[in-house]
């Protein structure tokens, strides 16, 4: 058995359905922040796989790649301020406490 | 196809010599010299009782070290108490990898040539913050948490800095392998050090703190936090953090000889020892630097990071640019 | 042979740090076992000739999005990993819906044949990604630039104490 595009394809979906797992069933903000940041990781698996395995003949996978990456690290950036934002004004990170739509 | 069991082989000894020779040569002799440095510039003699000139001094305390009692605190998160030194000894020697130490015939003395060598050792400095960030939070103390967080927000701002520089050689170099850069420096004027000059000051600033030393050793201020993220450290693991703070120093001492001062070349002497020189060099500057100057403020230290070096590197990348394509 | 070999062995190392990110209670446990889940995923772009891929993945992922994690947590959560209870009611559910979610998404791919373009990876990548950058991916690099530039401002404004 050598390796091949479906060993990294179901790397993929086990790791995109723990991300989810993390979204779906956690508290606190952050930790479902972690959840995106799996399932980012899951679909640039899926990118640079099919970037080698299907079309190898340009980059493009890879540097969508970078992109997811790039923007991740946005988000990470804006989502943490937000976290921050709103422990500062309702002193709680847990989502399902923070549920006034103005304070 | 690779031969996994030979290469598996090889990694492991090159992985023992590299490390031995960074606990030897960076953590002992280089607590000898700061020490005798140290003394130097304030008018002392410095360690002088153990062995001839105090040169065993190193040896006696890594053996008082290896035979202290191991604490841990009790409400320490043991796991990742245990953990966070070794973090911070692994990446801070991993980033010997990709240096090139000098040639041997015609080949050149370096564990891997990466086609990514700059972009790994910048990746490696930025893993070791995640060592002292855990340490500091599973040790449980207030000033150990503090020591953390200031490490954090501090290595974050200055790695960003750090890798403007290494842009910029890059760019000019055209490559980032570091073998490939070391080539493409030749002469006295031909190195970085003359035609990447800023990018050159940049890096020796932030590598300073990035290695956690003054002016900028807020995280480990002994004289406000006791002594920052490994307070309660104590021993083999104490060592471990000092030996990981040691090697990731020699390595931007190495890094900065790498990307600016040409490396292993130099007339008539070989390789190595030009390596090592121009390494001592701006080891003796760091030493010199945290011997002299009083520590900066955490305000006045982000301020500089994202209102000084980032715009300035920033600005030298354009013009880079504009060089290299004009 | 050897190949396969490393990719389980990083398969094993990225998914048993992943279910200690998504199942521990205490939460800087599962921030920091997000490192060895990200250098896992970095080893799968190695064995995927993607090495700059993997080195920014290093650098961006596990030396800084890690970091500012692990700070934001240690701000809100008083210093400490284990005071809150950290799941929510929605366990069973959510159980469920992942399940049948992978079961979908592994028959969708043990079911479809792959095509596959002529042509093979370039020997070095870092080179012919900032071509393609430049080029072709011109549009998608401007517009990363200017939602990274806006992400930026708007992190600060956010974050910023109202005075």
């Amino acid at each position: 058995m050598t390796l091949g595009l479906t060993h990294f394809l179901v790397l993929s979906t086990l790791l995109f359905c723990l991300g989810l797992f993390a979204m779906l069933t956690r508290r606190n903000a952050v930790a479902i922040l972690m959840g995106v940041e799996l399932m980012l990781n899951a679909a640039n698996i899926n990118l640079v796989a099919f970037n080698k395995y299907v079309a190898p003949g340009a980059l493009n996978g890879q540097v969508f790649a970078l992109v997811v990456i790039t923007l991740a690290a946005c988000e990470a950036g804006v989502g943490l301020a937000l976290v921050m934002s709103a422990y500062r004004n309702l002193e709680t990170v847990h989502v399902d406490e923070i549920n006034v739509m103005k304070w | 196809m690779v031969n996994w069991p030979l290469e598996i082989v090889r990694a492991v000894l090159l992985t023992a010599a590299v490390f031995t020779f960074m606990a030897v040569v960076a953590a002992m002799f280089g607590v000898l010299l700061e020490r005798k440095v140290g003394g130097w510039i304030q008018s002392r003699l410095g360690p002088k009782h153990v062995g001839p000139q105090g040169l065993l001094q190193t040896v006696a305390d890594t053996i008082k070290l290896l035979q202290k009692e191991h604490i841990e605190p009790r409400a320490a998160d043991r796991a990742i108490f245990n953990t966070a030194p070794l973090v911070v000894a692994v990446a801070g020697l991993m980033s010997w990898v990709v240096i090139p130490f000098g040639t041997l015939g015609d080949r050149v003395l370096v564990v891997r040539d990466l086609n990514i060598g700059v972009v790994f050792f910048a990746a490696m400095a930025s893993l070791t913050v995640v060592g002292i960030l855990a340490g500091g939070f599973a040790s449980n103390n207030k000033y150990a948490l503090l020591g953390g967080l200031r490490s954090a927000s501090q290595m974050i701002s200055y790695e960003l800095p750090l890798a403007m520089a290494l842009i910029a050689v890059a760019m000019e170099a055209g490559t980032l392998s570091t073998v490939g850069i070391v080539e493409a420096q030749a002469g006295w004027f031909g190195s970085f050090a003359f035609r990447q000059f800023p990018a050159f000051v940049i890096f020796l600033i932030a590598a300073t703190a990035e290695v956690n030393r003054v002016p900028f050793d807020l995280p480990e201020a002994e004289s406000e936090l006791v002594a920052g993220y490994f307070s309660e450290y104590t021993g083999m693991r104490f060592a471990l953090f000092q030996l990981g703070e040691y090697g990731e120093m020699f390595a931007m001492a190495a890094m900065a000889t790498t990307l600016f001062l040409g490396g292993w070349k130099g007339p008539v002497l070989p390789g190595v020892v030009w390596f090592l020189l121009k390494m001592y060099l701006i080891v003796f500057l760091l030493m010199w630097v945290r011997w002299t100057y009083p520590r900066y403020r955490l305000d006045q230290l982000l301020n500089l990071s994202w209102k000084v070096l980032l715009p300035a590197g920033l600005v030298w990348i354009l013009i880079t640019g504009y060089r290299v394509t004009f | 042979m050897g190949q396969l070999a490393a990719f389980i062995i990083l398969s094993v190392v990225t998914l048993v740090s992943a279910v200690v990110v998504v199942a521990s209670q205490n939460i800087v446990r599962s921030a920091l076992s997000l490192i060895p889940t990200l250098l896992g995923i970095a080893g799968v772009y190695i064995l995927l000739q993607a090495e700059y891929v993997a080195g920014i993945q290093v650098l961006i992922y596990a030396g800084a999005i890690t970091v500012l994690i692990l700070f934001v947590i240690m701000l809100t959560e008083h210093g400490t990993g284990a005071r809150f209870r950290q799941v929510n009611e929605q366990v069973l559910p959510g159980t469920i819906a992942v399940a049948v979610l992978a079961a979908l998404l592994m028959a969708v791919f043990f079911g479809t044949a792959w095509p596959r373009a002529a042509g093979t990876l370039p020997q070095y990548t870092a080179t012919s990604i900032g071509t393609t950058f430049l080029t072709s991916a011109i549009l998608v690099f401007i517009v990363t630039s200017f939602v990274l530039l806006v992400a930026l401002m708007g992190a600060i404004v956010i974050a910023r104490r109202e005075r």
